[in-house]
């Protein structure tokens, strides 16, 4: 019983002390396989353990009971009639007195007090004796009558000439111990029938059965902790290898190809290291073969762009002579001049976008950044540009907030980004106006180009950035764009860590936003624009044509802001520029 | 096919070229462009030759492909520069930085991208050529240095030092208006005659190049001052 009691009291502790807990058991017991399972198995091994234990603990006190009620029968029995027979043998016609000395007498001989062997005696009347002649009852120590059970007393008057046993509590020296009581009748002469009982306390049993108990306790606790020890010797020996291996997957995963496993043996985990091994291997290669494939394939490029340069540039000088000369051809063959020469400007710019694409598959192009006023890159971009607007029936407006958007950027290859958006709203704008709107905040600076054409069918938006991608096969292509600019400024914003994006709704336009990071090494937390201007573009129609379109920042803006916003969209509106 | 005069932009500008290029096409389609100009043209298809052939035709300028074989445009440049400051325009197929860079580092004045259209060379050409042209008598003075403008001189202590055409003429740019901060851009129309943007690492070379020659301490131009953020100003005198 003390056994369950205390596993209950272990399996509680345990139990609390994991759910109480603090989050550093439960990330261990997450995180850790040899935790796991070293608190599972201990946790099994106590069930077991106390379980074997109070079944053995049980039985042993059981048959120490039984044994002690055994002796003590045997015991009780050969004095009882010793007893009787001492009574048997005196004069029928002997006083109270005597014969209260002589059980006095009796019982002090039976009693015992050695330390291990105690038995102590009492004679007393049986309860249905109701002889006149009476003998007091008769006790040798503090042990006496009035630990005999009343219900042992009632058994040894109603049936005469057996013995009678019972386990009962006794106070011995103020301490509480069991002892086997054994009661027998006797019969004494004259007085007529009295019980003789015998007490024997099971001291030495309860000390047996506590040191048995301790020894299974301590027995057991060494036993479970052994068995922790073992659980996580043995799981180390099967995590460490997988915690090796994860840490190789991780450095593999982060590029370092030449890293194996080490793999020792023919066990499960050699077989595992192997196969890594062999996977690695193979990965490396096929990554090798790609890349080599990959380099050769951007060398051709390169060298492609590079050879046609030479022919073209007398492809183009003789052109030119041509070209000048055509007043003096007939008509077809001026045209002719003419036609060639506008397909070698075209060709050009193809070589030219196809070996700066090339570059940056190489990983060749790099930044040189300078801070930079990002509303001059436009003024200039806009201003280049506004002929090829005013042919297409387009007007282009600038909104700039005041003072300088200064970020800092390699401003070549920004102004090549704006050149291709604006070119690109130039065309695909139907002769609609544009807008090109800039805006800043502590991170970022932004311009978004919105056009009013035919805009983007849904899906459109993430395809207009691959390579030679046209919206629409069958539309003729005016401007003369190569099919890489977008692409070409894709790369130049990823150059940037910028972000580029583009958004666009059938019959609504299309809008892209051009975000890049203030500093060369920050971050973009948030873009000062927003991509999608529909919202904003409907409260326009409710308020009229003649307010001009606001553009409020996509984070609510810290007091000042919006109002900087809505100031600066006046005198932009006002400036539509057409240089 | 009708001969453009030579009179059609600006003055007559009249001198040799030696074009030092391999593909023979180009080399003859450039010739025909410069002839139509006005210009005597000298040709050599091979770097090795190209300096006795340099020697030979004592031309005004040269226009040198920057890929050759026996010796690269780089080395050749190099060599010419070593005994001449005649103008080196180089033609390349590069654009990459480096290359632009070792190019004008070598000595090359300016430098033309293929595919190039002819008015955009012959501006290069007009531009390397057209000084020389009988200057006005004038003398600037600039730091501790004297600049003769008409004898082509400058003078330190009454030492002359060896500029290349390119650099006399940045020197003298900037020492006629000492007053002025001169933005590269401003320095690539006035001394390299570009009319439209140009490459401003052409600017940053050449001014090197010059405080090599004439600053005290390259490294702490007094002569030749950067504005940062702007360009380059001529020192307190």
């Amino acid at each position: 019983m003390a056994a369950r009691a205390v596993a209950r009291g272990l399996a509680e502790r345990a139990g609390s002390a994991l759910r109480g807990g603090s989050r550093r058991l439960r990330h261990l017991w997450r995180a850790s396989l040899a935790f796991r399972v070293v608190v599972v198995t201990m946790l099994l091994g106590l069930l077991v353990l106390s379980a074997v234990g109070t079944y053995l603990y049980g039985s042993i006190a059981q048959g120490l009971v039984d044994g002690r009620q055994k002796i003590a029968a045997d015991d009780s029995l050969v004095l009882a009639r010793d007893a009787q027979r001492q009574f048997d043998a005196t004069d029928k016609t002997e006083s109270v007195a005597t014969l209260t000395q002589m059980a006095t007498d009796l019982a002090k001989g039976y009693t015992q007090n050695a330390r291990s062997e105690r038995r102590y005696v009492v004679i007393t009347r049986a309860d249905s004796n109701s002889r006149p002649f009476v003998i007091p009852p008769v006790e040798t120590s503090s042990v006496g009558l009035r630990y005999i059970p009343a219900t042992l007393r009632q058994a040894v008057s109603t049936a005469p000439g057996r013995q009678h046993l019972q386990v009962a509590t006794v106070t011995e020296n103020g301490d509480e111990v069991s002892a086997v009581i054994v009661g027998q009748p006797i019969e004494i002469p004259v007085a007529g029938t009295y019980g003789i009982y015998f007490i024997y306390p099971m001291q030495r049993e309860r000390e047996i059965i506590s040191l048995i108990g301790q020894t299974f306790l301590l027995g057991g606790a060494a036993l479970i902790v052994l068995i922790g020890i073992i659980a996580f010797v043995v799981t180390r020996l099967v995590a460490d290898p997988v915690r090796r291996a994860a840490r190789v997957a991780e450095r593999f995963a982060d590029g370092h190809l030449g890293e194996r496993m080490r793999a020792k043996g023919e066990d499960d985990l050699a077989r595992l290291g192997n196969s890594f091994n062999a996977m690695a291997t193979s990965i490396q290669q096929q990554i090798a073969q790609l890349e080599n494939l990959s380099r050769v394939q951007q060398r051709f490029v390169s060298d492609v762009s590079h050879e046609l340069r030479t022919p073209l540039t007398t492809i183009r000088m003789a052109g030119e002579l041509i070209h000048d000369a055509r007043s003096s051809f007939d008509p077809a063959v001026a045209r002719s001049a003419e036609l060639l020469r506008g397909e070698l400007d075209r060709f050009e710019s193809l070589l030219s976008d196809l070996l700066e694409i090339s570059r940056f598959d190489a990983g060749a192009a790099s930044l040189e950044v300078e801070a930079t006023d990002l509303g001059a890159c436009v003024d200039r971009v806009v201003a280049s540009l506004a002929p090829l607007a005013e042919r297409r029936g387009s007007t282009i407006a600038v909104r700039e907030p005041p003072g300088l958007v200064v970020a800092e950027m390699d401003s070549r290859r920004i102004e090549r980004i704006l050149r291709n958006l604006v070119s690109n709203a130039i065309e695909h704008g139907d002769g609609r106006p544009i807008e090109v709107s800039l805006g800043s905040n502590d991170s970022a600076v932004a311009v978004t180009v919105r056009d009013h054409g035919v805009g983007l069918r849904p899906g459109e938006a993430a395809l207009v950035f691959t390579r030679f991608w046209r919206a629409d096969p069958a539309r003729a292509r005016t401007t003369g764009g190569t099919g890489l600019g977008l692409a070409i400024s894709l790369e130049d914003a990823r150059l940037h860590a910028g972000r580029l994006e583009a958004w666009g709704a059938p019959g609504e336009g299309s809008c892209f936003r051009l975000t890049l990071p203030r500093h060369a090494e920050g971050a973009i937390v948030s873009s000062p624009l927003p991509l999608n201007p529909l919202g904003a573009a409907r409260s326009d129609h409710r308020l009229g044509p003649a307010s001009p379109p606001r553009t409020s920042p996509p984070d609510p803006p810290p007091g000042g802001r919006a109002a900087t916003v809505g100031s600066a969209t006046a005198p932009a509106a006002a400036a539509d520029r057409q240089p | 096919m009708a001969v453009r005069g030579a009179a059609t932009e600006g003055a007559v500008v009249r001198g040799r070229v030696l074009v030092v290029d391999d593909d023979l096409a180009l080399a003859e389609m450039l010739g025909i462009v410069l002839r139509n100009e006005g210009l005597e043209v000298a040709h050599c298809a091979d770097g090795s030759e190209a300096l006795a052939i340099f020697r030979e035709s004592r031309p005004d300028l040269v226009l040198l492909d920057v890929m050759l074989p026996g010796l690269d445009g780089m080395e050749v440049c190099r060599r010419i520069r070593g005994e001449s400051g005649v103008p080196i325009v180089m033609l390349t197929a590069r654009t990459d930085t480096v290359d632009v860079v070792v190019g004008l580092e070598s000595g090359a004045d300016d430098y033309v991208v293929k595919p190039f259209k002819p008015q955009e060379l012959i501006a290069r050409v007009r531009a390397r050529l057209r000084r020389g042209d009988e200057p006005a008598p004038e003398r600037l003075t600039i730091g501790d240095l004297e600049i003769d403008v008409a004898g082509h001189s400058v003078r330190r202590d009454g030492v002359a030092l060896s500029l290349t055409p390119l650099e006399f003429d940045l020197l003298v740019a900037l020492a006629r208006k000492p007053w002025q901060v001169f933005t590269r851009e401003l320095l690539l129309e006035q001394v390299w005659g570009y009319r439209h943007a140009g490459d401003t690492r052409l600017v940053n070379v050449h001014v090197q190049r010059l405080r090599s020659k004439i600053e005290h301490d390259p490294e702490r131009p007094e002569i030749v001052v950067t504005v940062r953020g702007v360009g380059y100003k001529a020192g307190p005198a």
